[in-house]
């Protein structure tokens, strides 16, 4: 006897949800058939403001399109408006563009890591990895005066320089750092309890991985080795770094690549601070934006498109910007068919959902 | 006996200090380089509405005529633009946050008396400065001289009169 379908709604407002995402899940039993992503629940215009605000001003906004990827939507914009108008940032500018950038995506993965921890139910483990998040966070502070929204972008450069001093003092904290997502690691990739949640939960092969446009690590979790910053923006091209990739294509996967970039991340910043050289961090601007560029960038969740055209006037024309996550439902959709019930929260986490960078 | 990894890390964390500051019973510490709120020194404000200008969420207004300083923390957005832009250097950046509240309160400053005694007297010289010019213009013309190039002369000496008093009162 066939079975009795029946349609469960998930969101948009569920304990495991940072952020409003809908999803109309359609089951079998305790299995998922399918399932029917629905976004918009959170949409502000904010792309449309850059008709309203100074080309200079609109840096703020772009800033605010997210709170965990603050810093990368703020350096987006700015270096698409620099190539419009052929700026060539300082080389100290640039790095510490990196190294806040490198110190953003460890934040949102250490955060990611927590998240995961209470969607799989392990709230001591949410908490220690949060714990070490703050760390991070502290160091944001020091560097820029701001915990979340950092405002130290701007074109041309950076607002303000953040001195030797301070760069020096990141290394024993980035030590602390590592030396606790180690303990936390142990309990994320070998204990039995977290591995019967994640081994095996959501599998998602290359090729659907390729063929769903799918970003970040997400699909690097899929063995696909795809990673912007290998494009060499900002000072990338000068430290060295592998992509990291895992053939796991699970939960477990996505867990390991996001805990790898973590130490990776730290490595970038320790090169960063060795080579970093002492220079003026901001180089003036004239006259306005006339043009169109189009840009990629590696976010903690994947890359990132960003499209300004520009008329030669105060105010832009128009922004668009295509965020990972946006990539990814698709694949979610994917991957939850044929899950349990009680593994979609987890499924829903591994994507890193960011839906008000999705919906702007 | 992989399952006493992280019971390991949890019995450590027993005998340590808590991780978290206990808010509100002490008192929450703040980074030196935080950016916590805006501050105006209304003993150096000469009112110029610089700030205004630059505040990219329109948070500041500066009223001339009642030479106050009024700003919306509900509306600020902590960027320290206008701290960057003062002239005067009379913005500052506290590093404690924005006090909370109920309701949207607008923050109203009046300028310090010395400050107010001070821009008048600047007014007062300007003023000063301004009516001898027009004086001194009108002497001319009463005196019926037409020689163009003297005019030219005159004229431009008013205008930079003009322009330096007008520098001061701004």
């Amino acid at each position: 006897m066939a079975s009795k379908r029946s349609v469960i709604p998930f969101g948009p407002q569920h304990p495991v949800l940072p952020e409003p995402i809908h999803i109309d899940l359609i089951t079998e039993d305790e299995k998922v058939v399918e399932a029917v992503p629905s976004i918009g629940f959170v949409h502000r215009g904010l792309e449309h403001l850059v008709t309203k605000k100074d080309f200079g001003e609109m840096v703020y906004v772009a800033e605010r399109i997210c709170g965990i990827c603050s810093f990368g939507h703020g350096y987006g914009y700015v270096n698409a408006v620099e190539h419009i108008m052929g700026i060539e940032p300082t080389q100290r500018a640039k790095y510490i563009r990196t190294l806040l950038f490198e110190l953003s995506r460890m934040h949102s993965h250490i955060l990611w890591l927590g998240l995961m921890a209470d969607a799989f139910g392990f709230e001591s483990l949410f908490m220690e990895t949060w714990k070490h998040r703050e760390r991070v966070l502290d160091m944001l502070e020091w560097a820029t005066g701001g915990r979340v929204i950092f405002s130290i972008m701007r074109l041309g450069g950076l607002r303000k320089d953040v001195p030797d001093e301070i760069l020096k003092s990141f290394l024993p904290e980035l030590d602390k750092i590592e030396e606790g997502i180690r303990a936390c690691e142990k309990a994320f990739l070998s204990d039995p309890a977290v591995l019967s949640r994640l081994k095996g939960v959501g599998y998602l092969s290359k090729e659907d991985a390729i063929s769903l446009g799918c970003e970040g690590p997400f699909l690097r979790a899929s063995g696909v080795a795809r990673d912007n910053r290998m494009r060499g923006y900002a000072a990338y091209k000068d430290v060295d770094f592998d992509i990291i990739t895992s053939d796991d294509g699970d939960s477990y996967g996505r867990c390991y690549v996001r805990i790898q970039e973590i130490y990776q991340s730290a490595s970038i910043i320790r090169q960063c601070i060795e080579k970093i050289p002492d220079e003026g961090i901001y180089v003036p601007i004239k006259g306005f934006p006339n043009g169109e560029y189009m840009t990629v960038i590696e976010q903690p969740r994947g890359g990132a498109c960003y499209y300004v055209h520009a008329s030669g006037k105060k105010f832009i024309e128009r922004m668009r910007v295509r965020t990972p996550t946006f990539a990814n439902i698709p694949a979610l959709a994917k991957t939850l068919q044929g899950c349990d019930v009680a593994d979609v929260p987890i499924l829903v986490v591994t994507i890193d959902p960011c839906i008000s960078c999705t919906e702007r | 006996m992989s399952f006493v990894n992280f019971t390991k890390t949890e019995l450590k964390n027993l005998f340590k200090k808590p991780a978290t500051e206990k808010y509100p019973e002490g008192p929450a510490t703040y980074k030196e380089t935080t950016r916590g709120h805006i501050v105006n020194n209304m003993d150096t404000c000469v009112l110029c509405s610089v700030c205004q200008m630059r505040c990219p969420t329109r948070a500041i207004t500066v009223d001339r005529k009642a030479q106050t300083w009024t700003i919306r923390p509900f509306s600020c957005i902590q960027c320290r633009r206008c701290v960057d832009n003062c002239p005067k250097k009379s913005l500052s950046m506290a590093k404690e946050y924005t006090e909370p509240d109920v309701t949207r309160t607008e923050k109203v400053f009046a300028l310090s008396d010395r400050q107010k005694a001070a821009l008048a007297e600047q007014a007062r010289r300007a003023a000063e400065r301004a009516a001898a010019a027009m004086e001194a213009k009108k002497k001319e013309m009463a005196e019926g001289k037409k020689d163009e190039t003297k005019k030219d002369e005159t004229k431009k000496d008013e205008t930079k009169k003009e322009d330096g008093a007008s520098d001061q009162t701004s």
